[in-house]
């Protein structure tokens, strides 16, 4: 049984460029995919396609069951609710603290009044705050996050998406904007997230190295088409050059080296 | 070679543009047959006459009250006139920003009547609503109105558009409804701005309903025209003064405001 089953996904903007042609591939429930590719070759327009924050030009996308995509208004909501997103830039409220950046993540189970106010139950501030001290915000939790530092901050857009009470985590490169302690420690609630939730996980990764160290299953995408699906311990440095192109060689050069340093 | 050319081109337009300029001015001196020497040599006169005309004396002073009362309609016009033009401008801007449109075909009328609204000044409205509401406080409401409304439009457009395009895609993500997204997300992360806005407004207004109450006949500017034009200088020196005050006051204040806030 699949969580997510990808067919023939693709999609255009305008009608020059197909950022996404033509891809297809399913997740088990309980996976840690890693999608990889060069800029420009259709990672984040994958992933907001998954959960229609882009339309789809063609192709179809079902979860849990539902076909994504042709849903609409409410139940489009509804479908989102089951899905957690996590951005690069973090995509918080600066301005607002941390449990209400966090509490946030209720706001696709509620319906309008009560959203438009921002009214949450005395559990969901229970939950809220289990979850920002579970991921080791508990002195933060009533600080502004414009005073977090960006490793602070991407952990509090992952307490948003977990209070989702999410099946799938969408991270569209997590750990881009982060300094390597960070990112690891980014890394490693994501992998502690799909070990003992069970919440499956899609990331893109700029960083070959991070994608074959954490992820069960590895996607390359170059120019909008699926290129390498499978094991990360199975695909060559051979692929890996392939897929980023000869511009790039020195940048990736032997990953699998880093890899084993680290 | 190349640079040395473009250099001398700027310089070659710097002079042309220079050289209209002046034969632009000599025209316009020639035609109004303004004599800048008298022009120039009659402003210590004018400071002397001022300084011995325009002075309060006991009379003016009884008359304080009166002249408080004028004031108090004028900025009280020039609050409501901002603060309710504000709210309506709002919501046209969050119709005309690419983050919060209904439809993309909605962004250009939005900016459209923006810069209608705006372009034309404020005395320019006062003068056109005289025909409709001849000389009476709607006139001068409605030319506030009219300004500061586009005005707000024109800002809050980008300001949205600049703050709140991350955090809008991250609550849509999470299934968040049209409403609960702007109260949650673009209200809190735009409000500074807003507010900073809203008390320019205001400062721009009471200066602005001054000026505009000459014409339509209300509120303080009304007094000074009344006292002025009735050689009552001293009454009419009292308007001034009391003018100037009511303004830095008001400016203090909204500058304390504006600090609590950002
Ligand atoms: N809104 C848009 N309008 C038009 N073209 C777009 C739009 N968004 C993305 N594209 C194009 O689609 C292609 C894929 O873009 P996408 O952002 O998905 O790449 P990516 O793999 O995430 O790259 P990066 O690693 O730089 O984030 C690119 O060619 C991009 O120029
Ligand atoms: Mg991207």
């Amino acid at each position: 049984m699949h969580l997510l089953q990808v067919d023939s996904l693709t999609k255009r903007y305008g009608h020059e460029t197909l950022a996404l042609n033509e891809i297809s591939f399913d997740v088990r429930p309980g996976e840690f995919v890693a999608i990889i590719g060069p800029s420009g070759a259709g990672k984040s327009t994958l992933l907001r396609c998954l959960n229609r924050l882009i339309d789809i030009s063609s192709g179809q996308v079902h979860f849990d069951g539902v076909n994504v995509s042709s849903l609409r208004g409410a139940a489009l909501r509804r479908q989102r609710t089951q899905i957690g997103m996590i951005f690069q830039h973090y995509n918080l409220v600066n301005r607002l603290s941390v449990i209400e950046n966090v509490l946030h993540g209720r706001l696709g189970y509620k319906g309008t009044f009560a959203g438009i106010l921002g009214l949450y139950s005395e559990q969901e501030k229970q939950d809220a705050v289990r979850i920002i001290e579970s991921v080791g915000l508990g002195e933060q939790i009533y600080k502004r996050c414009d005073q977090l530092s960006g490793g602070q901050k991407q952990r509090v857009g992952i307490a948003r998406a977990l209070v989702q009470q999410p099946k799938m985590l969408l991270c569209d490169e997590p750990i881009a904007s982060l300094d390597p302690n960070s990112s690891k420690i980014i890394m490693d609630t994501l992998r502690e997230i799909n070990q003992n939730l069970g919440i499956t996980v899609l990331v893109n990764l700029h960083q070959v190295d991070v994608a074959l160290r954490y992820a069960d299953r590895l996607i390359g995408i170059k120019r909008g088409q699926l290129v390498f699906d499978g094991d990360p311990n199975l695909i060559t440095d051979h692929q890996i050059h392939q897929i980023y192109g000869s511009e790039s060689g020195d940048l990736m050069l032997n990953p699998r080296e880093r890899y084993a340093a680290a | 070679m190349q640079p040395l050319d473009i250099f001398q081109l700027r310089r070659r337009h710097a002079i042309f543009f220079f050289l209209v300029l002046v034969a632009l001015t000599y025209g316009a001196v020639l035609v109004t047959e303004y004599d800048t020497v008298r022009g120039l040599t009659a402003l210590p006169r004018a400071a002397t006459w001022a300084a011995s005309n325009f002075v309060p004396d006991a009379e003016a002073f009884r008359r304080l009250p009166r002249i408080l009362a004028k004031l108090l309609d004028t900025v009280l016009m020039a609050i409501s006139s901002a603060t309710v033009a504000s709210a309506c401008g709002l919501v046209v801007a969050l119709m005309g920003a690419t983050t919060t449109r209904l439809h993309p075909w909605l962004s250009l009328p939005a900016r459209g009547i923006a810069s209608v609204f705006r372009n034309i000044d404020v005395s320019a409205w006062a003068l056109i609503l005289l025909f409709s509401f001849g000389q009476s406080s709607y006139t001068g409401y409605f030319a506030l109105f009219f300004v500061t409304f586009g005005f707000i439009v024109r800002v809050m457009i980008e300001t949205i558009d600049e703050v709140s395009t991350d955090s809008v895609e991250a609550l849509r993500a999470t299934g968040a409804g049209y409403l609960a997204i702007i109260s949650q997300s673009i209200i809190p992360a735009c409000l500074p701005q807003l507010i900073s806005w809203v008390l320019f407004m205001i400062e721009t207004n009471i200066r602005s309903a001054t000026l505009v109450g000459i014409l339509t006949g209300t509120g303080i500017g009304f007094a000074f025209d009344l006292y002025f034009k009735s050689f009552n200088y001293s009454s009419a020196s009292l308007v001034v003064l009391v003018i100037v005050v009511a303004v830095l006051l008001i400016e203090s204040l909204s500058n304390a405001i504006r600090r609590a806030v950002l």
